[in-house]
């Protein structure tokens, strides 16, 4: 049996060879890939409308995001609800090059977001020595308060944020249809990067590691698994790619202010994305984030009374979490490969 | 700056009192049941607002009030306990936990901003604007009530939990879960009332939030961020720990205020927990966090 977390793992058939056609399958994820991508590229150019292209990049941003959450968080087990301090510090970062260097706005900015990445990531290096000497709920509690030390920095630490009147980052040149099209494109990197990230640590001895922790981290250090070096290094690769998450929003915005930079919901919509998704997949927080940003965009926009879009939102949550405990992408994995083995275990009977 | 400093730290006492009031009741949930419950910031807003409306509606003391927002409060905890944290599975309980009550924050939140908007509100009372005149220095009333107030709450919860027979199985539930289970204790009976008294006692907190400040749904998150910060300093599950951490969290805010600066004052509240899990990874009053299973 595979069990929910390991996806990856090819399905196994076992009824007839022919019924579950092992390679076709497979052929048809690397295919499905290729069209996803394809959709994606093409989208801001069929999908003219800013305020869809706007959501659309939203989306991409969270995709991004959520994908390394997932990567230390749902593979580890460690629920970390402090991501923004990276997401803060990259948007900060790229503000204070583009102010100190003088830059005008332009594509060649989108090539500062690494290195804003890279503050990032130099910043989770002390965050995370800090907050990984805990575990387990005492950890989820610690980021909590790491996060908001960050945030009133940024209100404190004027010579560099600005404060609460905040900074500006330089407004690019581009015309206003064509205006989202550039940010879609670079978050769309960023998220293909961030995918990609995530799939091959899952791959690679780390994410090997990363589960032996979730499942019993004393046990696993007596195996010999550095479980210390395997946690801070995945925290920090998680810091880097947040970090360029933020910065490519920060530019977006053309402004920056301390509750929008480290902004509490952001911890927590990271970690929704990835458990409605299904937590230590791949493609889960993917399709979380997909399903989730929209839906949010879309309930500010139809419910103006703030009450409603919350109470709605709260009892969709509810009703997942009471459904799909595991996520819609595992759960309906489960369906399916039902499905399939009961249609196989059929034709079995009437050959 | 003598005095100053004397005023700041008897604020952060009695302040502090406050807190531990709101925070008895989310390391106790904790304690029994291995959850952290996200809506208990929730909870002490909701409170302040049943309270509110008593008072304007109703015209009964916030005091006084107590007597019929404390049931309902209970009845509130029973049913979030009943209907969402009972029915996850118990393999990834702690972490869907999180996100159930959360989930439940949100809807609590709409409800609220429904019925009440976002307009900032406060309770009003005699006690509430007066001062009174105790060795040269002017304590409001409601600081002085409200800490009153969380002291024989808190003996109370004490005696409850030491004294009683349900209190013994909630203690019993605390030290080892299977064990309890094994010796008959009804665990699902035992949660439920853990929940409903840790929401109960929030409901005294809350009214004295909703006094001492200004209050809309939105106020959870803040709360909520603290009071955490609060259970973990004081170790996770003891309510004399949340006691102690809670002054000593709030006093240490109030003198910052006073000796550096009003503006750095809330991060030294979160600093403080940094630098004791340094020191103490479980917390001033902590036990080991057992081995994931």
């Amino acid at each position: 049996m595979t069990s929910p977390t390991t996806e990856e793992r090819p399905i196994r058939a076992t009824g007839p060879a022919d019924v579950l056609d092992i390679p076709a399958l497979l052929v048809g994820r690397r295919v499905l890939l290729v069209v996803v991508v394809l959709v994606a590229v093409v989208f801001p150019f069929v999908f003219t409308n800013p305020a869809t292209t706007s959501i659309a990049m939203f989306t991409l941003v969270y995709v991004g995001a959520t994908s390394v959450w997932n990567m230390f968080s749902g593979l580890s087990g460690y629920v970390a609800l402090g991501n923004a301090v990276f997401y803060g510090s990259g948007a900060y970062f790229l503000a204070n090059m583009t102010t100190h260097l003088h830059l005008a706005g332009g594509v060649g900015i989108f090539f500062l977001v690494p290195v804003a990445g890279l503050f990032a990531g130099v910043v989770a290096v002390p965050v995370g020595w800090l907050a990984l000497r805990t575990r387990r709920h005492t950890f989820v509690v610690i980021t909590i308060a790491i996060f908001f030390i960050f945030q009133l920095l940024a209100y404190n630490l004027r010579s560099i944020t600005g404060g609460s009147a905040g900074m500006s980052l330089p407004v690019p040149p581009w015309d206003a249809q064509t205006y989202n099209t550039y940010f879609y494109l670079a978050a769309l990197v960023v998220a293909i990067v961030a995918v990609a990230i995530a799939w091959a640590w899952r791959r690679s001895s780390y994410g090997l590691s990363l589960l032996a922790i979730r499942d019993d981290e004393d046990r696993a250090r007596g195996l010999g698994v550095k479980t210390t070096r395997v946690k801070l290094l995945t925290f920090v690769l998680t810091g880097f790619v947040t970090g360029m998450c933020g910065a490519i929003y920060a530019y977006y915005l053309g402004s920056i202010y301390p509750p929008f930079a480290f902004e509490a919901i952001f911890d927590v919509t990271v970690a929704l994305m990835a458990f409605l998704g299904g937590l230590g997949t791949i493609v889960g927080p993917v399709v979380g984030a997909l399903i989730l940003e929209p839906l949010q965009q879309y309930f500010t926009l139809r419910f103006t009374s703030g009450g409603y879009s919350l109470i709605v939102f709260g009892v969709l949550f509810l009703v997942v979490i009471r459904f799909l405990p595991e996520g819609v992408v595992p759960s309906l994995a489960t369906v399916l490969r039902k499905r399939l083995r009961v249609r196989a275990e059929a034709r079995g009977v009437t050959r | 700056m003598g005095t100053e400093l004397t005023r700041a730290i008897i604020g952060g006492i009695l302040t502090g009192g406050v807190y531990a009031l709101m925070a008895a009741g989310l390391t106790l949930i904790f304690g029994v049941m291995e959850i952290i419950n996200i809506a208990q910031g929730i909870f002490v807003v909701l409170a302040a607002y049943l309270s509110y409306v008593l008072q304007v509606h109703f015209g009964i003391d916030p005091f006084l009030g107590l007597l019929i927002t404390m049931p309902l409060m209970f009845g509130v905890g029973l049913l979030v306990e009943w209907s969402f944290i009972r029915r996850l599975k118990p393999q990834n309980r702690s972490a869907l936990s999180i996100l159930v009550t959360f989930a439940v924050a949100i809807v609590i939140e709409g409800i609220l901003t429904q019925f009440f908007s976002a307009d900032l509100k406060t309770l009003s009372a005699w006690y509430v604007d007066r001062s009174v005149h105790v060795l040269g220095f002017f304590l409001p009333y409601i600081y002085l009530f409200g800490f009153g107030l969380a002291v024989v709450l808190l003996t109370a919860l004490y005696l409850f939990l030491y004294r009683s027979r349900t209190g013994r199985s909630i203690r019993a539930s605390v030290q080892n879960r299977t064990g309890a289970e094994l010796i008959g204790i009804n665990i699902n009976r035992v949660s439920a009332i853990t929940f409903g008294v840790g929401a109960a006692v929030t409901a005294a907190g809350g009214m004295v939030f909703g006094a001492t400040n200004t209050f809309n749904p939105n106020s959870g998150y803040d709360l909520i961020s603290r009071l955490l910060v609060i259970i973990v300093l004081g170790g996770l599950g003891s309510v004399g720990g949340a006691l102690v951490a809670a002054v000593v969290a709030l006093v240490i805010e109030d003198v910052t205020a006073v000796l550096w600066s009003p503006v750095w004052a809330s991060t030294m509240f979160f600093a403080v927990l940094v630098v004791v899990l340094l020191v103490r990874p479980n917390g001033l009053f902590g036990r080991q966090e057992a081995r994931a299973q």
